[in-house]
């Protein structure tokens, strides 16, 4: 589905990642893992096409992104959920939740929405930035399924929430995996990354520094627990 | 007073068309306009000239003058404008400003620094009666028309898909790009838009004010001033803020003649102080 080359991303004169290559095979979660500052916000921008200052390739089922502005990207199938939920104070629940175009052939209807997420129903018509911060993720989460993007970005989706919402957020990501939707997933809570994912990336100082499955994340969950500082 | 008043509704109805137009682009653009009082002084020399050597009247200028100088705000963006971004905001202002004397200086070079003159359209010569007092029609009209253009851009960017699109490019541009817009293909029209508005604006004033190539810069001024009190890319608070001042200069005139010319500067400073944001901007962000 995803595939990524050698790539290089600078702020200014510091790289930040380096020569980065991973897959995401179509219908998997795959979660990068990593310590603050590690790259994995920098790694889904850099999919997104929203850092100017990369090298390497990427391309997604065999079409090369490289040269491909955001807009065009997200219209292949790529759904973003930045780490700061990107909801939009100026438009309504319900206006966040329409303005991308449907880029996929199997997007989620608005009833279908609603029916999954009933609070954004009763809160269509507040202002985005009203919600609390947990129904801003699932905004941000139920705005990507709506286009019915095949892969799906997701930029620490727990981070900071409730127990309850986080397994609601697990609970998404399960219905959006047997939907056959790919996920890459930045996630810092271990446990969770198990709980849902297939495979995961360590990524430290900007490079891939382990590919592991669910069993050596459990097996070295202590050390892993330890390598992210929490 | 009463009378005063209305004459400054009629002078913050001006305000509220070139502070939208102003709010618009900078939302999207990014950009702040220096040359918008150029472009309003160009509306109302549109409206001179096409009677002049055209024979045509204010009711068709009213449409013509506005769509050719939207049409030319969008080629000024293709070549000039979109060239600016990720530039220093600086390069915005020397661009904008620079354009705003050339513009000025050729209008001169034709016409001079003398007023020209713009005949009231027939239809509204005459006066209506308010009930309180007489007021000329023809500055009723400009009243309700600008009240009339403001709400349909109000509705057109609060109820319509293409306001969303614009609402949210100029919330977050980043992000709406990254959920799939195209923001760049709407940035041209935008800033036509915006022109056209300030177009608009000076068709509606050749009749009831001098026309020379000064007569925008002298207004941009205190349209500034307006679009920072109504806070800085707020589409309604430029409105609102210009019928505002438009009001609070009126009465500071018939009150505080002394202080007339300052009397906005004074309000925005107090404005300033007391919500840096302005009085409609989202304040969140700024200390
Ligand atoms: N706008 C920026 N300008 C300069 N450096 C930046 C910028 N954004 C991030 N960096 C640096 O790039 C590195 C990688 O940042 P990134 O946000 O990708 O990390 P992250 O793994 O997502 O961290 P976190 O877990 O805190 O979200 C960090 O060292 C960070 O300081
Ligand atoms: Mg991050």
């Amino acid at each position: 589905m995803l595939t990524v080359e050698n790539l290089s991303a600078w702020y200014g004169e510091a790289q930040v990642l380096r020569e980065v290559s991973l897959q995401v095979a179509e219908g998997e979660i795959v979660t990068l893992v990593g310590r603050n500052g590690a790259g994995k916000t920098t790694l889904l921008r850099c999919v997104m096409g929203l850092h100017a200052r990369v090298g390497g390739a990427m391309s997604l089922r065999g079409a090369d992104l490289t040269a491909l502005p955001p807009h065009r990207r997200a219209r292949l199938g790529i759904g973003w959920v930045p780490d700061d939920r990107g909801v939009y104070a100026t438009l309504s629940v319900e206006e966040n939740l329409l303005l991308p175009p449907v880029t996929g052939p199997e997007p989620w209807s608005m009833e279908e929405i609603y029916a999954a997420f009933p609070r954004l129903k009763e809160r269509r018509r507040s202002p985005g930035t009203r919600l609390s911060g947990g129904e801003q993720q699932m905004l941000a989460m139920a705005r990507v399924l709506r286009t019915g993007s095949r892969l799906l970005l997701c930029d620490e989706p727990t981070e900071g929430l409730a127990p309850v919402i986080v397994e609601q957020i697990g609970d998404i990501l399960r219905q959006v995996k047997d939907r056959g939707v790919t996920v890459l997933l930045v996630e810092q809570n271990v446990h969770f990354a198990a709980s849902v994912a297939d495979r995961h990336y360590l990524l430290a100082e900007g490079r891939v520094v382990d590919a592991l499955d669910n069993a050596e994340v459990r097996a070295r969950q202590d050390e892993l627990l330890e390598h992210l500082g929490i | 007073m009463i009378e005063q008043a209305f004459n400054g509704l009629v002078g913050g109805a001006f305000y509220a068309l070139l502070a939208l137009g102003l709010a618009v682009i900078f939302g999207m653009l990014g950009v702040v306009n220096f040359a918008h009082g150029a472009f309003y002084m160009l509306g109302a020399f549109g409206a001179f000239i096409l009677l002049d050597s055209f024979g045509i009247g204010f009711w068709a200028a009213l449409v013509i003058v506005p769509v050719l100088l939207g049409l030319v705000g969008m080629a000024l963006e293709r070549l000039l404008i979109r060239r600016l971004s990720g530039l220093d905001p600086l390069y915005g202002f020397l661009l904008t400003f620079g354009l705003a004397l050339i513009l000025q200086d050729l209008v001169r070079r034709q016409y001079g620094v003398q007023s020209q003159q713009y005949a009231r359209p027939e239809l509204l010569g005459g006066t209506l009666n308010l009930g309180l007092f007489d007021y000329p029609a023809y500055q009723v009209f400009v009243l309700a028309l600008s009240a009339v253009v403001c709400g349909a851009v109000w509705l057109l960017l609060t109820r319509t898909k293409i306001g969303m699109i614009v609402r949210a490019s100029t919330e977050k541009p980043e992000l709406t790009r990254a959920l799939g817009i195209d923001v760049s293909r709407w940035v041209t029209p935008v800033f036509g838009f915006g022109i056209a508005l300030a177009g608009l604006a000076g068709v509606l004033a050749a009749p009831m004010r001098a026309i020379n190539p000064l007569m925008g810069g002298d207004l941009i001024i205190v349209v500034f001033a307006v679009v920072v009190i109504g806070g800085l890319g707020s589409v309604f608070g430029s409105v609102a803020a210009g019928f505002l001042i438009g009001l609070v200069s009126a009465l500071g005139n018939l009150y505080v003649p002394a202080l007339s010319q300052t009397l906005v500067f004074i309000l925005m400073a107090a404005v300033l102080l007391w919500r840096p944001a302005g009085l409609f901007g989202r304040q969140e962000g700024l200390t």
